[in-house]
């Protein structure tokens, strides 16, 4: 039992950030904008979230540091995406080289530093249940902030005017513009979520998974969220059962490594980003009926006026 | 007022000259800048990066050699993106390549075996590359799936596959537990084209890759249905050009050269296999594309310039502390830039006064 406790909780843990950044770049991807900087994003708000605590000694102004410093970095993609009409992928690939530069310049001065990573919630009684009680009342706060997170985008992506408006920019940028609303600002504000919320993800990482910052941690992470998008057809709730389904098989490996299963670790490593290629297959080919993403993803609008 | 993009009646010939210079021009400028932030002296910092390196002959060499691969990857990766197919992974087809060809070094070690092996290996290596880029290209062509996650997935297994090689089964015995191979044998081995330098064959195999593709894009029916195909796909389909073939092909050969790139690497200024045998070449490969316009001739110009910025990277660390993540921000800005200025080729910007203006479209 308490090993089946462990594992629940560290799939949880490892789920999160995947969680959160993805929330971000559905939301983006949403508002037909396809932005596939999330690990430059992603790795720069691990660095500057892991500073921040760092300095201030404070969980929360990390994160909020991470917060800023992606939301900065995605404003960067925005100027060019949709200010200057530049082709998205090459534009999402330069913002992930630029991050993991950056990342190692911001992170050089603290490598090798460590802090106390986010406290976890105890509720005495309810978190001392057995089985139950350290998975839903013993997390940190990330964890829980990234389900409300979740059923928000949820709640106004498809229960509010102004999500409905930015589905449409996502669907159909010609019509919206021609409704009167402002596409490329809607889609701004879009693409800044992605960043805010890759940023958190990525300083999740340093401030609560491990409590340090080594340079590259994000490892791909941003990538397989990109990836989960697709996964979970551009639907929030899907979006919910891949992340931890991917953070499941992230653990499994890692349990699998300790166990010592004859199998040499590399192999088992390789295993998260092999399961991201056949999902993606196999999805891909059980769509081909119907394309589920939005109509507009990825395509570039410069308004006529 | 306010600044907004307009479309041009046509694309303008002289800014698609001019901007990859004004693009390198402006990255020197936000260069300067951070180097004042980090606490260095620009002028004493842009001397390190752009002028010691050519000052001296070692440097030089050393320039063409770091060239070698990212101009190899680049060509590939320019057919790719001119038939709007987004290899990403070059990296990983750079890794495959290599070990595949070492595979054939580690094995004839100590035996005498004759010079067949080197081309074996080189051809080997291409072949590896090719197939291991046909997975992303067939799950696209075949599924639907994103090349562009599926190819950069795969960076990392074969990342972890070499990792994996080089501290198990094909690890030197005498290398003090390095997660190396024993030193290549000289017939497994590039040689080089001046006595005790560093400038080898590879660079002459680059040079011909350039010459290729450039008859290739400029001369052939093949060359011209990859433009067709990545400019005016619903042109391209009325004139009976088969994209998802195009798809293919354009994998297969980028994946080739990366291949033949990983093992060229090897062999030539490494020597032996082992991990971090590219300081991202595959993705800086993707910079060198786009810098040098997706032409050749340009791919060419530009894979110096990039290679000049590795060595001046490395000098700038030694002479100044300068660290080397400079040069990956160095790069990532330089992107931005290039593809910026690009957009003035098809746009312009003009000032707009809202107030004057009938109707007002969206911001």
């Amino acid at each position: 039992m308490e090993l089946v406790e462990a594992i629940i909780l560290s799939v949880l843990a490892a789920s999160t950030p995947l969680l959160i950044a993805a929330t971000g770049e559905l939301v983006t991807e949403r508002s037909g904008v396809l932005n596939l900087g999330v690990e430059g994003m992603m790795i720069v708000g691990a660095a500057c979230g892991f500073g921040g605590a760092w300095l201030t000694g404070s969980i929360l102004i990390g994160a909020l540091f991470g917060i800023v410093a992606g939301t900065l970095m995605s404003l960067v993609f925005a100027l060019m995406a949709l200010g200057l009409a530049v082709n998205q992928v090459a534009t999402g690939l330069a913002l992930t080289i630029l991050g993991i530069g950056l990342s190692g310049l911001i992170g050089a001065g603290f490598v090798g530093e460590r802090i106390t990573p986010a406290a976890h919630l105890h509720i005495p009684g309810l978190t001392d249940v057995p089985l139950i009680g350290r998975v839903l009342f013993g997390e940190d706060a990330f964890v829980y902030f990234s389900i409300a997170l979740i059923i928000g985008v949820w709640w106004f992506l498809y229960r509010t005017r102004a999500g409905l408006i930015l589905r449409a920019c996502g669907d159909n940028h010609i019509s919206a513009h021609a409704l009167g609303y402002p596409v490329l600002r809607i889609r701004t504000l879009a693409v800044m979520f992605g960043g805010a919320c890759a940023g958190l993800a990525g300083a999740y990482l340093p401030l609560a998974y491990t409590p340090f910052f080594i340079p590259g941690m994000t490892a791909g992470r941003g990538w397989i969220a990109l990836a989960l998008v697709v996964f979970a057809s551009w639907r929030p709730g899907r979006l919910v059962v891949g992340a931890y389904l991917f953070g499941a098989v992230t653990i499994l490996q890692l349990h699998a490594q300790g166990w010592g299963v004859g199998i040499p670790s590399q192999f088992m490593s390789a295993l998260p980003y092999l399961a991201t290629v056949i999902v993606l297959v196999l999805l891909s080919r059980a769509r081909t009926g119907g394309s589920t993403a939005p109509a507009a993803l990825g395509t570039v609008f410069v308004p006529d006026r | 007022m306010q600044l907004v993009l307009e479309k041009r009646a046509e694309r303008s010939n002289t800014i698609a000259l001019v901007s990859p210079l004004i693009a390198i021009g402006l990255t020197i400028v936000t260069m300067t800048i951070l180097f004042a932030i980090i606490g260095k002296n620009p002028l004493l910092a842009l001397h390190a990066y752009f002028i010691a390196p050519l000052t001296d002959g070692y440097s030089l060499q050393e320039i063409a050699v770091k060239a070698t691969p990212l101009v190899m990857i680049a060509i590939g990766l320019s057919l790719c993106y001119l038939a709007n197919a987004w290899n990403i992974g070059a990296e990983g087809q750079f890794l495959i390549g290599a070990v595949a060809g070492s595979w054939i070094a580690v094995k004839t070690q100590g035996t005498d075996a004759g010079v067949w092996v080197l081309p074996a290996m080189l051809v080997l290596a291409a072949a590896a590359g090719a197939l291991y880029a046909l997975i992303p290209a067939i799950c696209k062509v075949k599924f639907g799936a994103s090349e562009i996650l599926t190819s950069l997935m795969l960076v990392y297994v074969a990342d972890l596959l070499l990792d994996y090689l080089v501290r198990g089964p094909w690890r030197d015995p005498n290398g003090f537990n390095f997660p190396t191979t024993a030193e290549f044998d000289p017939v497994a081995t590039v040689p080089l084209l001046i006595e005790g330098g560093r400038l080898h064959l590879g660079s002459i195999i680059a040079l011909l890759v350039v010459a290729s593709a450039a008859i290739l894009l400029g001369r052939t029916i093949k060359g011209f249905e990859i433009r067709v195909v990545g400019a005016a796909p619903r042109a391209a389909r009325f004139g009976g050009f088969n994209a998802n073939q195009l798809i293919i092909l354009t994998f297969a050969v980028s994946g080739a050269l990366a291949g033949l790139a990983g093992i060229i690497e090897v062999a030539g200024p490494v020597g032996h296999l082992q991990p971090g045998i590219s300081p991202g070449y595959g993705f800086t490969a993707i910079i060198v594309a786009f810098l040098g316009r997706l032409n050749p001739i340009g791919i060419l110009i530009a894979g110096l310039f990039l290679a000049l910025t590795f060595i001046g990277g490395e000098q700038a660390q030694i002479a100044m502390k300068i660290p080397l993540d400079v040069t990956k921000v160095f790069q990532g800005i330089l992107l931005f830039y290039v593809l910026a200025c690009d957009s003035l080729i098809l746009y312009r910007f003009k000032l707009v006064f809202p107030n004057r203006q009938v109707a007002r479209g969206a911001g």
